[in-house]
């Protein structure tokens, strides 16, 4: 029972942080139809950025600074880049983002080198906050966790309570319509890629001192923010958080217990063939759901698409 | 590849001048290069060349790396039948030459049959156990394009890589599956020891796939997948069902995949994880656009173009990573319709017998910029070696110099080459555009 | 479009091929330049020809190229300060290293093995991943059974699966460091004396070496010490967890006292940091902890608790020419760690095997000499060649994570690995299922 608790809160903090990639990202998707393939790069972005700063002037700063100067990247790479692929159509403007993951991942090995940085959590925060029969509970978990409540209200409050929201809301269904009223579509397009791309490296900042700030932790981060918002629906803030929680607590339970394939398939009625180590299916019955936890996610994806595929919240197919 | 049809030979100026744009957003027009129908000539020239370079480069590593190539090719044509000709965007497609390979190792492996049969039919099952994937996968994924296809196509892509770790009866984990192809039953005395012999195999099926999947773009079926790429709804309306034409087109993909898995399996005798999983999907779809999705052979040049990179460019450099990074975002930027683009770009200057005006401002123009991209690599590997190399090791040598990278000269000099060479690009330019549109206007009323 | 790949080398060929081109079209301009270029790269290093040459490839890009290049900064450091610096062998020749980046790709590997043995190399160098190791020492068996006048040999300096000394063994593939086995030997003979210990989790990566290790602990923590409860055995995919909190709290809750694990990179720094933080208290018992970032970005956390099974110790450092040795090798790499002490091995013995020899380009004679040898390592102990499976037997030391104490840390973080405990020649007599067949 404590650990349900415990899995509860480690469910959360991975849900949130998910979706504080996912939310920049859904709605870039869903107003530009961009595959964005470069924006867990961003995310590694605010990671190193962050740990360049906190060399300098301390992790506080650098949690400010960080996030900023990545969106402008974002804003910059709208503006320059994408901006220009765009009149080509979707493909080009996917495989633009494509190399630029690549190209980031490059350039970050050059200016940083391959290895390991050393960006830790500030000393502040540096202490179990709680902990439940043995399980600690690190205070930063519980700072990850402020955070990114704070952004999702906030950003819940911007897209429907501020006239800016109304306008990006309305641009997101209707962009010709919008243009045709006087908005500046085009400027729009570039701060929510911008503030988009700035939330991917808030996500950084604050998950490079616990996930480990690497080359690789934009590979290891992968595909699973599109899996989060094409199950969420896109363009809907509301799936995106409701998708992040979702895959959070699926990965994180599925980890935590280990539940045998041969258990599921013989509570259904299936008996355990008798010679199991010569049979062609010997691994599907040794399953067991750590080991698939985290595919579990694509899974549920397919499913999602075939059944259901403008997603949990979404209006439109795509 | 000579591209010629007597139906639009008519001087048409207005109509030539939007095929130089090649806008990649109108398929319609992007495809009318491919509808042309194409003489035996470029073919026969192809097949020659294959046939012959084995005698111009001897080494067994020139071998394998033109084997890697052709298998790339094989394997970005049977994407292009659906990036290109299908308009369907999949992420996952390294699977179907994965499967298909893992199932041609494993008929290796199965000893008794696989000494009854040639090595060269080989490949035909492994087109067969990719064509077999992608029936039970197109069966849920082809009911819609668009984002819906090429989502589903990246879950099933990573469950069936994950797969590949979980399931080691099949897929051998992590090491992978190996065997040896010389135990098939020899084909008339070759027992395919030598890389020359793999070669030939290699070209052979090369051959055959390309011409058939070349015919199957001329099929009713083949022509229906660019319908409904370009218009489902239209294509509706005609009376056929999109949905059926796209599981055609994935089906037909999947064979060819599975075609190019058994000839890496032919190739390397090994298969791993490695042919599954994304990265492996992501390559192809870099490939493949890289060379040009609107053209048939497009294909083709943008695997020569990546092989090369990877395999040879990383022999010179460890920054070749970055450099095809840098390759990718500029085509995409400037040249949408891949290299194939840039080359049909000056089929209607050939048409109108301009293109002898071309060459001058090429070369006053190409030649000072290539020197300076060149200055501005040499800029970037010097910054590399400065920051990245062992203390006292400062000796480095580019483009067949060596010199110290912590002496200003190098420096100097490279900013200069850099500097000069871009700045005559671009002043050379505008006269460059100028003698474009020349050429490429008819008789100068278009 | 020549400009990016093969401009380079282009530029030079283009006036030699210009009158062939002249009649080609386009698309086969593209193509025959393209292979031009390839002929020259390829070639371009056959003068050099008197050199002995190893060809290293591992990772040098991608994800893994940290340890990769580390790798290498070692095999071209223990080259240069062992060999050449001493005037070279067989009467003045030079060894020298070749990089191929392999991308830790099966495929790629193969590839550069392929270029690698036309550019006349006779040794290849390769450790990262068993994966890629069991895909060169087939390649490499095929290779020689096909062709017996370009034989090669294979130097596995680091890739442990047990599989490659048995079942998969050849004549041509030597490993200079200890298998999963053997380690997992070493390790376990630690644990068994600490009578603290009474519950173990075992976790890993799920692939070949993990469930190696995971097959060890079981058998050889139930043969000494049977009263030790193996509370967890798990595997996680490889490479794919981006949080590893619930593993943690598995763990925690497990009560486990000690947990071992074979994982590497950045799997084992998340999940070191992420097990110490959510409260576990015991020690973690591991064979990659350390070096390429690992130990810097461990720092304080994991002092103390990170314990570590390798070869050749460097706290206390063994002798006085190793001693000079690292220092040498820290004033060229301030950055670098010697982390792989083994490569310094396989420079030290491979040199001397082509010294007894008298040849280095028949690799048969050399591999002969190399099979049984006894070679005196700078490190500290003896290293003995196994000639029926080519496996190297040498002292195992058992360190731990710290800064107090030592000669030599890692990663200029203060932090290194003291050497608790030595099983020396460890698994001296362990079985092998190898059938050496020799040519």
């Amino acid at each position: 029972m404590d650990l349900i608790l415990v899995n509860l809160i480690d469910g959360l903090v991975t849900g949130l942080l998910l979706f504080m990639l996912s939310a920049g990202l859904t709605l870039i998707f869903s107003m530009m139809g961009v595959l964005n393939f470069a924006h867990a790069s961003f995310y590694m972005l605010g990671a190193y950025f962050a740990y360049q700063i906190s060399l300098a002037l301390g992790f506080w700063m650098g949690l400010l600074i960080a996030p900023i100067v990545v969106g402008v990247l974002g804003a910059g790479v709208e503006r320059y880049g994408l901006r220009r692929v765009h009149q080509y159509g979707h493909v080009p403007e996917l495989i633009f983002t494509f190399g630029l993951a690549l190209l980031i991942e490059e350039m970050v090995q050059f200016i940083w080198g391959k290895n390991q940085m050393a960006y830790s959590v500030p000393e502040v925060l540096n202490f179990t906050a709680f902990a439940i029969s043995g399980n600690s509970i690190p205070a930063y978990k519980i700072f990850m966790i402020f955070i990114s409540v704070a952004i999702f209200i906030g950003l819940l409050y911007i897209l429907t309570k501020t006239r800016v929201g109304m306008i990006i809301q309305a641009a997101l269904s209707y962009p010709r319509t919008v243009e045709a009223l006087g908005h500046n579509v085009p400027l729009i397009f570039m701060g929510v890629f911008g503030v988009g791309t700035a939330l991917a490296g808030l996500a950084g900042v604050i998950a490079g001192p616990v996930l480990g700030t690497f080359p690789g932790m934009a590979f290891v981060l992968g595909s699973i923010v599109f899996v989060t918002i094409v199950i969420g629906g896109l363009g809907s803030l509301w799936g995106a958080l409701v998708a992040s929680l979702l895959i959070g607590w699926i990965t994180t339970f599925a980890k935590s217990y280990n539940i045998e394939m041969e258990d599921v398939l013989n509570a259904i009625g299936i008996s355990t063939p008798e010679n199991l180590s010569d049979s062609v299916f010997r691994d599907f019955w040794s399953l067991t759901s750590p080991q698939i936890a985290d595919i579990l996610p694509y899974i549920l994806m397919v499913l999602i698409l075939i059944f259901r595929p403008a997603g949990l919240f979404g209006k439109r197919q795509s | 590849m000579t591209v010629s049809d007597p139906k639009h030979d008519v001087p048409e100026g207005a109509r030539y001048k939007e095929q130089i744009t090649t806008d990649p957003s109108k398929p319609a027009q992007r495809m009318r290069a491919g509808s042309m129908t194409m003489t035996l000539a470029p073919w026969l020239i192809a097949i020659l060349v294959l046939v012959f370079l084995p005698a111009v480069f001897t080494n067994n590593s020139a071998l394998t790396i033109m084997n890697q190539m052709s298998i790339t090719i094989v394997f970005a044509l049977a994407y292009n039948m659906l990036l290109g000709q299908g308009g369907m965007l999949s992420f996952g497609h390294a699977v179907y030459a994965g499967v298909g390979g893992f199932a041609c190792m494993h008929i290796m492996n199965m000893s008794d049959f696989f000494e009854s049969i040639p090595l060269v039919i080989l490949p035909i099952f492994g087109g067969l156990f990719g064509m077999g994937l992608a029936m039970i996968v197109g069966s849920f994924s082809t009911r819609s394009a668009g984002t819906v296809f090429a989502m589903i196509s990246l879950g099933v892509g990573e469950l069936i890589a994950a797969c590949s770790v979980i399931i080691v009866a099949f897929f051998g984990g992590e090491e992978g599956i190996s065997g040896d192809r010389t135990y098939a039953q020899p084909f008339f005395g070759v027992e395919f020891l030598q890389q020359i012999e793999v070669y030939y195999l290699t070209i052979a099926w090369l051959v055959i796939s390309a011409v058939l999947m070349y015919l199957w773009s001329r099929t009713p079926v083949g022509r229906m997948a660019n319908a409904v790429r370009d218009n489902p709804e239209r294509a509706e309306f005609l009376g056929y069902s999109s949905r059926w034409v796209r599981y055609y087109s994935f089906i037909a993909s999947g064979f060819f995949c599975g075609i190019a898995g058994g000839l890496f399996a032919i190739n390397y005798e090994i298969l791993t994880e490695e042919n599954l999983n994304t990265t492996s999907s992501g390559v192809i779809l870099l490939v493949t656009f890289l060379g040009g999705v609107g053209f048939f052979f497009g294909p083709i040049i943008g695997a020569i173009a990546f092989t090369l990179l990877q395999t040879v460019l990383s022999l010179s450099t460890e920054l070749w990573a970055f450099y095809a990074g840098v390759l990718f975002v500029a085509t995409v930027m400037f040249f949408p319709g891949g290299l194939a683009g840039l080359i049909m770009m000056h089929v209607p200057a050939f048409k109108l017998g301009k293109s002898s005006g071309l060459v001058m401002p090429y070369l006053k123009t190409l030649l000072p910029g290539a020197i300076g991209v060149l200055g501005l690599a040499a800029l970037v590997e010097m910054t590399f070696h400065f920051r990245h190399a062992a203390t006292g090791d400062d000796e480095m040598t580019l483009f067949w110099t060596t010199f110290n990278s912590h002496d200003v000269l190098p420096w100097v000099i490279a900013i200069a080459i850099t500097v000069i060479g871009l700045g005559i690009a671009k002043v050379t330019a505008p006269s460059l555009k100028e003698a474009w549109n020349e050429a490429n206007t008819a008789g100068g009323a278009s | 479009m020549q400009g990016f790949g093969q401009g380079l080398a282009f530029k030079k060929i283009a006036s030699k091929r210009r009158a062939v081109l002249g009649r080609i079209k386009m698309k086969n301009i593209t193509k025959l330049g393209a292979v031009s270029a390839l002929s020259l790269v390829l070639g371009a290093s056959a003068a050099f020809a008197e050199n002995i040459k190893i060809a290293f490839i591992d990772p040098l890009s991608g994800p893994f190229a940290s340890t990769g290049t580390n790798g290498l900064h070692q095999f071209e450091f223990a080259a240069d300060y062992m060999v050449n610096a001493k005037g070279g062998l067989l009467g003045g020749d030079q060894m020298e290293i070749v990089a191929f980046d392999n991308k830790i790709s099966p495929k790629e590997s193969l590839i550069q093995l392929q270029v690698a043995i036309d550019q006349g190399i006779r040794y290849i160098a390769q450790g990262n991943s068993s994966g890629v190791a069991n895909a060169l020492t087939e390649a490499v068996d095929k290779h020689n059974k096909r062709n017996p006048d370009s034989r090669v040999l294979f130097l596995n300096y680091a890739a442990v699966d047990p599989a490659l000394t048995n079942e998969k063994c050849n004549f041509w593939h030597f490993r200079f460091d200890a298998n999963a086995d053997i380690k997992m030997d070493a390790l376990t003979d630690v644990i068994a004396q600490d009578e603290g210990i009474k519950k173990v989790y075992l976790i890993g990566q799920d692939y070949s070496f993990g469930k190696a290790v995971a097959a060890a602990a079981n058998k050889m923590l139930g043969e000494k010490r049977p009263d030790i409860e193996i509370v967890g055995d798990e595997l996680h995919p490889i490479g794919k967890v981006k949080d590893f909190t619930p593993y943690a709290r598995k763990i925690v809750s497990s009560g486990a006292d000690a947990v071992i694990t074979g994982n590497w990179g950045a799997d084992m720094l998340g999940l070191g940091k992420s097990v110490i933080e959510n409260g576990f208290t015991g020690p973690i018992y591991t064979y990659y902890a350390a070096g390429s970032g690992i130990t810097g970005a461990f720092g304080e956390s994991g002092k103390g608790r990170i314990r570590l099974i390798s070869q050749g110790g460097i706290n206390p450092i063994a002798t006085d020419e190793a001693r000079a040795t690292y220092e040498a090798f820290e004033a060229k790499y301030p950055e670098g760690n010697i982390d792989q002490s083994r490569i310094f091995n396989v420079i030290g013995m491979l040199a001397e095997a082509i010294t007894e020899a008298g040849t280095a380009t028949d690799v048969v004679a050399v591999a002969s000499k190399l099979e049984g040898m006894e070679y005196d390592s700078m490190w500290g102990g003896k290293i003995f060649m196994r000639p029926q499976d080519h496996q190297a037997i040498q002292d195992m030391h058992v360190g731990v994570h710290t800064n107090e104490g030592l000669d030599f840390d890692y990663d200029n973080s203060g932090f290194g690995v003291l050497t608790e405990s030595t099983v020396e020649m460890a698994s001296m007599d362990s079985p092998t299922t190898c059938e050496m067949k020799r040519p």
